[in-house]
């Protein structure tokens, strides 16, 4: 027979991962961070906040700093760990350096092109090269 | 436990068969906060996500206690064109 005490914890433990499985996907875009968008508690925490700022994009937040439960529970769903955690559609995409990189050459307008975003990022960029015609 | 630089490198070196790596402690000496660039042909035709995830991999039991980490994954095709 299973111990109850072992029991217990498994079922616990998915319980936490089914919690977090439905949170990524409340939203097309959703982050774990330390803090929240308007006071990030962390400089890696901020890029990612910055990021999506230039983007113009709506997001979910999720402060893991509030919930130790979360914290650890988002890092055994996606086997990552570290803080922050940027989710597309559901899908974990990465920390701060691939979100970074991903803005960098820009992968990151395409991934949430894919997801029907239109990044504000573009919208900045296509005005620039509006002007000289008017 | 606090880690050096060339603890780092050299177990990215030996896990990876990285050809260059640079290991920076940024975290005046206190040994957990690293950033690292790693150059290997372990990464060739991996997305950046997979790539990190070798590194993550190879340092589990030093990411307990590492409490900031920064990477730069690169193919040696990649780390050329960058140096140029």
């Amino acid at each position: 027979m299973i111990p109850f005490r072992f029991y217990n914890a498994v079922r616990g433990f998915a319980t936490k991962l089914d919690k977090i499985g439905n949170l990524v996907k409340q939203n097309k875009v959703v982050v774990f961070m330390k803090g929240i968008p308007e006071e990030p508690k962390c400089g890696f925490s901020n890029a990612v906040v910055q990021i999506l700022r230039m983007h113009n994009v709506n997001y979910d937040a999720h402060d893991v700093l509030q919930d130790e439960e979360l914290r650890q529970g988002i890092k055994d769903y996606t086997n990552w760990p570290t803080i922050p955690q940027v989710f597309i559609n559901g899908e974990f995409v990465g920390g701060c350096d691939i979100l970074l990189e991903m803005h960098r050459n820009g992968e990151l307008v395409q991934e949430l092109q894919k997801v029907g975003i239109k990044s504000g990022f573009v919208e900045k960029e296509e005005k620039k090269e509006e002007k000289p015609k008017e | 436990m606090p880690y050096s630089e060339s603890y780092i490198k050299n177990k990215l070196i030996e896990g990876l068969n990285a050809s260059h790596v640079e290991v920076i402690d940024q975290s005046d000496g206190c040994g957990a906060k690293f950033s690292v660039v790693v150059v290997s042909d372990a990464f060739e035709g991996k997305p950046l996500l997979q790539r990190h995830r070798l590194v993550n991999a190879l340092l589990e039991e030093e990411l307990k206690t590492i409490h900031a980490f920064s990477q730069k994954t690169l193919t040696p095709e990649q780390w050329e064109k960058q140096k140029s």
